[in-house]
């Protein structure tokens, strides 16, 4: 359900833009999901496939870039990869607060004729 | 599903983005010698008609009027004056519109606006958030009732069905608004912008939101609040944190609730606590029961001091 509704939202600002740019077509859409945001890339195929039909997206291929989740470390002043939502620091062992990316839900680009 | 806020209907402002990138030079790259009929009708969808169809083999003179309000420019650079070719189905025409908008953006920018609206009349603002019976309705109607003589509360609260919270918190005499979603499984910032006019704002100083029950969805929508506030029941399991962690990251204060069940439901406090810093570290903890009133005078002392911050902020106060 949760996919349900942002996938509503994300096909709706594609097929704004793509009417913009005068699409007859829309052939690609490609979204930036992060790590921890939440959102089951899975999910998001399953609701694309249920909200695309009679639309411009209609056929068209969701391409999910997944984004991965950096933390900042305040005690070695440093940022560290992980897609653990419960990072610690690889130095200090220090579970960092601050989460500087991975939680994005983005539309990237659009592929049209 | 955003059926309530029709998200993406034109009309709006993009905010980061030219509305109309709209490299229209028709790059249709013939490097080919091909023969096939050119049936130029592109449907263009835009918000001004243009219907330009020719047959197929037609002369290409393009001198229709283009009526746009947009660089459009009919490049046809064959060689061939009479170019008989057709342009089959997912083309050359293809091109790549880059967006790079947030999906939730139009929510958020509402949540912005609620923002405002609220920082505007000094109100503090509250999201609570949890998974259904964590005693959410219960809670708030008991902080109410204990904050009454220094702060006045008005309380907007969500649900699928039934307005049965509203009725149990009108019985603080706070002023109520429920938000009955349908299908929906998290409150929007639209919703509760449009739920705040229903509202008397007169001498409230304090304005809670009670979210649909539910640790997943409503983490991703900000509906303009200062203050995430999740509850945890001890009756849920030491675990949920680790369980549904965007919930708990996003939360600025973490009430465990129901203590006084702790005991008869085993609740191992030590795990909970781990559990909860593990995965909110800056999160403020308060560990309360709205039946016995535990933790309720450390929570009102927390909402005074917040609700002070709050009014030093506000440049009109």
């Amino acid at each position: 359900m949760h996919e349900l509704s942002i996938m509503q939202s994300a096909l709706s600002l594609a097929l704004d833009r793509a009417r913009q740019a005068g699409a007859v077509r829309v052939h690609t859409i490609r979204l930036r999901i992060g790590a921890l945001s939440g959102v089951v890339p899975d999910a998001l195929e399953f609701a694309f496939e249920a909200l695309t039909p009679g639309t411009l997206a209609e056929g068209a291929e969701l391409a999910v870039e997944r984004v991965p989740a950096r933390f900042w470390c305040a005690t070695c002043t440093r940022e560290f990869q992980s897609d653990d939502m419960f990072a610690e620091c690889p130095d200090c062992h220090i579970p960092s607060g601050e989460l500087r990316a991975g939680r994005e839900m983005e539309l990237a680009s659009l592929e049209i004729d | 599903m955003c059926k309530d806020c029709g998200c993406g209907l034109p009309g709006e402002t993009p905010i980061g983005v030219s509305a109309h990138h709209h490299e229209h030079a028709h790059e249709h790259d013939h490097e080919h010698g091909h023969d096939h009929s050119h049936e130029h009708e592109h449907e263009h969808d835009h918000a001004h008609p243009h219907e330009h169809e020719h047959g197929p083999g037609e002369h290409h003179g393009h001198d229709h009027p283009h009526p746009h309000a947009h660089p459009h420019t009919h490049e046809h650079s064959h060689a061939e004056a009479d170019h008989d070719h057709t342009h089959e189905a997912g083309g050359e025409a293809r091109r790549t519109v880059e967006v790079r908008r947030a999906i939730l953006d139009k929510n958020d920018r509402l949540a912005e606006r609620n923002r405002g609206f609220f920082r505007a009349r000094g109100l503090l603002v509250l999201n609570f958030l949890s998974s259904p019976g964590s005693g959410k309705t219960t809670f708030i109607r008991e902080s109410v009732l204990k904050l009454r003589p220094d702060l006045k509360t008005g309380v907007i609260v969500g649900d699928l069905a039934t307005d049965n919270d509203a009725q149990r918190l009108r019985e603080s005499g706070a002023p109520v608004v429920q938000i009955t979603t349908g299908t929906v499984c998290h409150l929007e910032a639209e919703m509760v912008g449009r739920a705040v006019k229903q509202l008397d704002l007169t001498g409230l100083n304090l304005l809670i939101i009670e979210n649909v029950g539910n640790l997943v969805c409503p983490a991703s929508y900000d509906l303009g609040e200062d203050m995430r506030i999740v509850l945890l029941s001890v009756t849920e399991g030491e675990d949920k944190p680790l369980k549904y962690p965007p919930m708990f990251q996003s939360a600025d204060v973490v009430l465990i609730s129901k203590i006084d069940l702790a005991q008869a439901c085993g609740y191992d406090r030590d795990t909970a606590l781990a559990n909860i810093r593990r995965v909110a570290p800056r999160a403020r903890i308060f560990e309360t029961s709205a039946k016995t009133g535990q933790g309720l005078d450390a929570w009102r002392e927390f909402l005074l001091q917040q609700h002070q911050e709050r009014k030093a902020l506000d440049p009109l106060a």
